[in-house]
């Protein structure tokens, strides 16, 4: 064991760094309880049936009136805290993650082309990516919001707002992956393999993703993470305007934006609880980030 | 007056402590200078950082004395080494271009060192810089110091750098390759400037450098370094002249002789090379060979210009173009090896990538065996010179695929060209190859980093003959490499050119080098020849003034102290 961690230098700063231990304990905590939720949650917060009103606003166990059914508290509903908070999570972080991944494919391959073809091309794809950045993330999903509404039949369109908010927040996030893609793209073509290979006459495709792909995924993933961050938080954003999901399907946001209205009535618990989760996950998944940067970056060590 | 005894350096590591250096004694006098030789790892730089105290973390000076004149080196705290740094000893680094801060005017870099030392009025600090950079040679010092470090050449900047390092009149300089960076020309005078110092100054110069033609020239004593050990020291006609040590013996025989051509680099093939005795590369030889039945070909190249845009000044004209080879016409007689030499900006890497078709020539017409070939874009990816052009580049640690295992990189000619179909096929032949190169078949599955610089560029010559070419361009294939692994190599570019009748470009600054390898030999300056010819000609009567000066200004060494041929 200790020879297997010597010889990997990542996971020889990982031991070494306890602020990276427990963040990484946090983010697979939190990961586990969203993907196991309806296993581990004692209700199922979408059921109007499994929850009742006679429980609503009971405080977490260890104030007076708290009970051992519901460890956490309970909303005004009267549905259990932590499953609510766990399902919101599952919610949060599916939304996160696919948007994630959609960003990183369009951003990608968009950057690679831009930094391998260069010239015409690059100048165009870059000055969109500009006007991107230019839209406040909140106006895009407002953009693509109205434009689901005005396309898509009304039956339809309470089943796809996780869709479109999902989008919504790729098309904000795809500029950071393509310009690091294009910057590192440039980087590696100036390297002889990518010119032996080019000299060879291999396929343009060949070359962007069987050889400057792998050399550049280094920082690319350190953007996955940081990112992935940024779109949880842009997600509970939207939800918290009242953007995002609709309260019936509540994720982590939409429980926040519930919670509000309890801010100062003295039930904390309904507005706290959710939004220092939304801050464990978020501040431990960015410290993974800035952990992944460092093993990545030796320059900065 | 500096006194090295039992010096041993360590890094701690995850691995426990590495030992850098150990037991390392030297001696420098006032006005000596003292070459300290090795190959890259060998700890030549650790231990000028051990004595001028700028040893980096995680690394640490584990025993032995240092002293300088009476101070004991090592019992100095934080402050009183700070305080000795620059008053006592100073250093001087490889790369001009980043040892002075681009921000700063010479001028004010110069007086905060001297005041950083000495107090005395700003007047007189300005007059000594300037009485400085006259005795460095720079003419005119008292305007040239208004100028910015980007508005000097390079060797201009490394004479700021040294007057720098002079300005305090240390006792000690510590050089650390710095002529390295520079042209032949320039590094002569740099020399002469070192050497004049140690003379009119007294001061001792440690000269640390890898370039052991350097060291003749102008040490009077020397070290030997290997892996942190010492292996020889005296003065240096003795040690370089007579060696005692085997190490040395094979340093001399592998360094290439600039006025004669020898056959082979009596070396050994050291560690660097695992010979199987299973496999020696036979079956990969008969493969190549099937494949050159066909007559060599030539390369022919008539009036090429290359030009790339250049700074647009203005809005309304077209820029002018930058021109990096202008009119070059030369023949590459089949089966023939043609040197290319020339300073660095002489265009020898533009060359290469006119002829692999990664830059396009404005004008001028390519030829190979007969046929032309299209530049840059126009030719397509499937022309045939793509596979009858393979090329060995320069830095092995890029031009291998860190992320592809071995196996990988050499079997991509392969399918490429439909030379082989069957994937196990593939992964013999490429495994001979490896033996072919001097590698154990067995490399095949690791990755590149698991390599030394020396055997990733063998894998990158067999990369390029698995492509079973006609012509191969070697774009400064050893100018990464110690002198030792150097003549490895070069042996092996000979073995194999002659064993298939290659076609060889090889391309280098190295005057020497390029005599070893090139039965004809072009000579560019500013992206023109200057002089072409057979290399035994073109060298032992060079016509052109440019080659004359360059035989006369490279480092050389006493005929005496080389192999004989």
């Amino acid at each position: 064991m200790r020879d297997f961690i010597n010889r990997h230098e990542g996971l020889w700063l990982f031991t070494r760094s306890p602020a990276v231990i427990i963040a990484a304990i946090v983010a697979i905590a939190i990961l586990f309880g969203a993907l196991f939720a309806p296993w581990i949650a004692s209700v199922n917060p979408y059921d109007l049936a499994s929850f009742s009103l006679m429980d609503g606003l009971l405080p977490p166990v260890w104030q007076e009136f708290g009970t051992e059914r519901f460890l956490l508290g309970t909303d005004d509903q009267g549905r259990d805290m932590i499953s609510s908070i766990l399902y919101g999570a599952r919610l949060s972080l599916m939304i996160g993650v696919s948007a994630m991944i959609i960003a990183t494919t369009l951003g990608v391959g968009l950057g690679l082309a831009a930094g391998y073809f260069g010239g015409r091309f690059d100048a165009v794809v870059m000055r969109i990516a500009d006007i991107q950045l230019a839209l406040p993330a909140i106006l895009t999903a407002l953009l693509i919001d109205g434009i689901a509404r005005g396309i898509l039949p009304t039956e339809m369109q309470q089943d796809l707002r996780v869709v479109v908010l999902t989008l919504a927040i790729a098309l904000s996030l795809w500029v950071n992956f393509a310009r690091t893609a294009r910057a590192s793209t440039f980087v590696e073509m100036n390297k002889e393999y990518v010119q032996a290979a080019v000299m060879q006459g291999q396929h343009p495709l060949r070359v962007m993703f069987v050889h400057i792909l792998p050399n550049i995924l280094g920082p690319l993933l350190v953007i996955m993470t940081v990112d992935l961050a940024s779109a949880i938080l842009l997600e509970a954003t939207l939800s918290f305007l009242g953007i995002g999901l609709p309260a019936d399907s509540p994720s982590l946001g939409t429980l926040i934006r519930i919670g509000m209205q309890f801010l100062l009535s003295g039930e904390w618990w309904i507005l706290w609880i959710p939004t220092l989760f939304l801050v464990a996950l978020v501040v431990s998944i960015n410290v993974l980030g800035d952990f992944l940067r460092d093993v990545f970056n030796p320059r900065l060590r | 007056m500096l006194r090295v005894e039992k010096l041993t350096v360590k890094f701690a590591s995850r691995f426990g402590d590495f030992t850098a250096v150990e037991d390392m004694d030297m001696a420098i006098a006032p006005g000596e200078i003292h070459g300290l030789v090795g190959e890259s790892g060998a700890g030549k730089s650790t231990v000028g950082a051990a004595i001028i105290g700028l040893l980096q973390k995680p690394g640490y000076v584990a025993g032995g004395t240092m002293t300088l004149g009476e101070t004991d080196l090592r019992s100095l705290d934080r402050f009183e080494a700070h305080v000795l740094r620059g008053k006592r000893i100073s250093m001087i680094f490889q790369d001009p271009q980043t040892s002075l801060n681009p921000l700063m005017r010479i001028e004010d870099q110069l007086i905060e060192t001297i005041l950083a030392h000495e107090d005395m009025p700003v007047e007189d600090a300005k007059q000594r810089a300037v009485d400085l950079l006259e005795e460095m040679g720079i003419n005119n010092a008292a305007d040239r110091m208004q100028s910015y470090p980007h508005q000097f050449s390079g060797g201009m900047r490394q004479r700021v750098v040294i007057a720098l390092a002079l300005c305090t009149n240390p006792e000690l300089i510590i050089a650390d390759e710095p002529t390295t960076a520079l042209d032949v020309a320039v590094q002569s005078q740099v020399l002469d400037l070192i050497r004049r110092l140690a003379d009119v100054h007294k001061v001792g110069f440690m000269l640390i450098t890898h370039d052991i033609g350097v060291i003749a020239q102008i040490a009077d004593t020397v070290t030997v370094m290997r892996r942190g050990k010492l292996i020889e020291n005296g003065p240096t006609a003795e040690v370089l002249g007579k060696p005692k040590h085997d190490y040395t013996k094979q340093l001399m025989n592998a360094v290439p002789p600039l006025d004669r051509k020898i056959d082979r680099f009596m070396v050994p093939n050291s560690e660097d090379t695992e010979e199987s005795t299973t496999n020696t590369g036979e079956a990969a030889k008969d493969w190549l060979l099937e494949g050159e039945k066909s007559a060599p070909v030539g390369l022919t190249l008539k009036d090429v210009s290359v030009a790339f845009p250049g700074v647009r000044t203005s809005i309304w004209k077209r820029p002018t173009p930058f021109v990096a080879l202008e009119d070059i016409s030369f023949d590459v007689a089949p089966g023939s090896v043609m040197g290319v030499v020339g300073e660095s900006g002489s265009g020898k890497s533009t060359l290469a990538k006119a002829l692999t078709g990664l830059v396009k020539p404005v004008s001028g017409t390519m030829t190979l065996g007969g046929t032309p070939l299209p530049g840059g874009k126009d030719r397509s990816r499937h022309h045939p010179s793509r596979q009858l052009i393979q090329m060995v580049f320069q830095d092995p640690f890029s031009s291998l695929n860190s992320r592809h295992r071995i196996g990988a990189i050499l079997a991509e000619p392969l399918w490429l060209y439909g030379l082989v179909d069957d994937e196990d096929a593939r992964r013999k032949l490429c495994a001979d190859m490896l033996a072919l190169v001097g590698m154990a078949p067995g490399a095949i599955d690791k990755y590149p980093h698991q390599f030394s610089g020396g055997q990733r560029q063998r894998i990158a010559v067999a990369r390029a003959l698995l492509a079973r070419p006609k012509v191969l361009i070697c774009d400064e294939p050893t100018s990464a490499l110690d002198v030792s692994i150097q003549a490895q190599l070069l042996n092996l570019l000979k073995d194999l050119q002659t064993a298939f009748g290659l076609t060889v470009v090889f391309i280098s600054h190295n005057l020497s080098v390029v005599r070893q390898m090139s039965d004809d030999v072009v000579v560019l300056r500013n992206g023109r020849i200057q002089e072409q010819g057979g290399s035994e000609q073109v060298y032992g009567a060079p016509q052109a003034d440019y080659t004359q000066r360059l035989l006369e200004l490279t480092p050389a060494m006493p005929k005496e102290w080389l192999a004989p041929s």
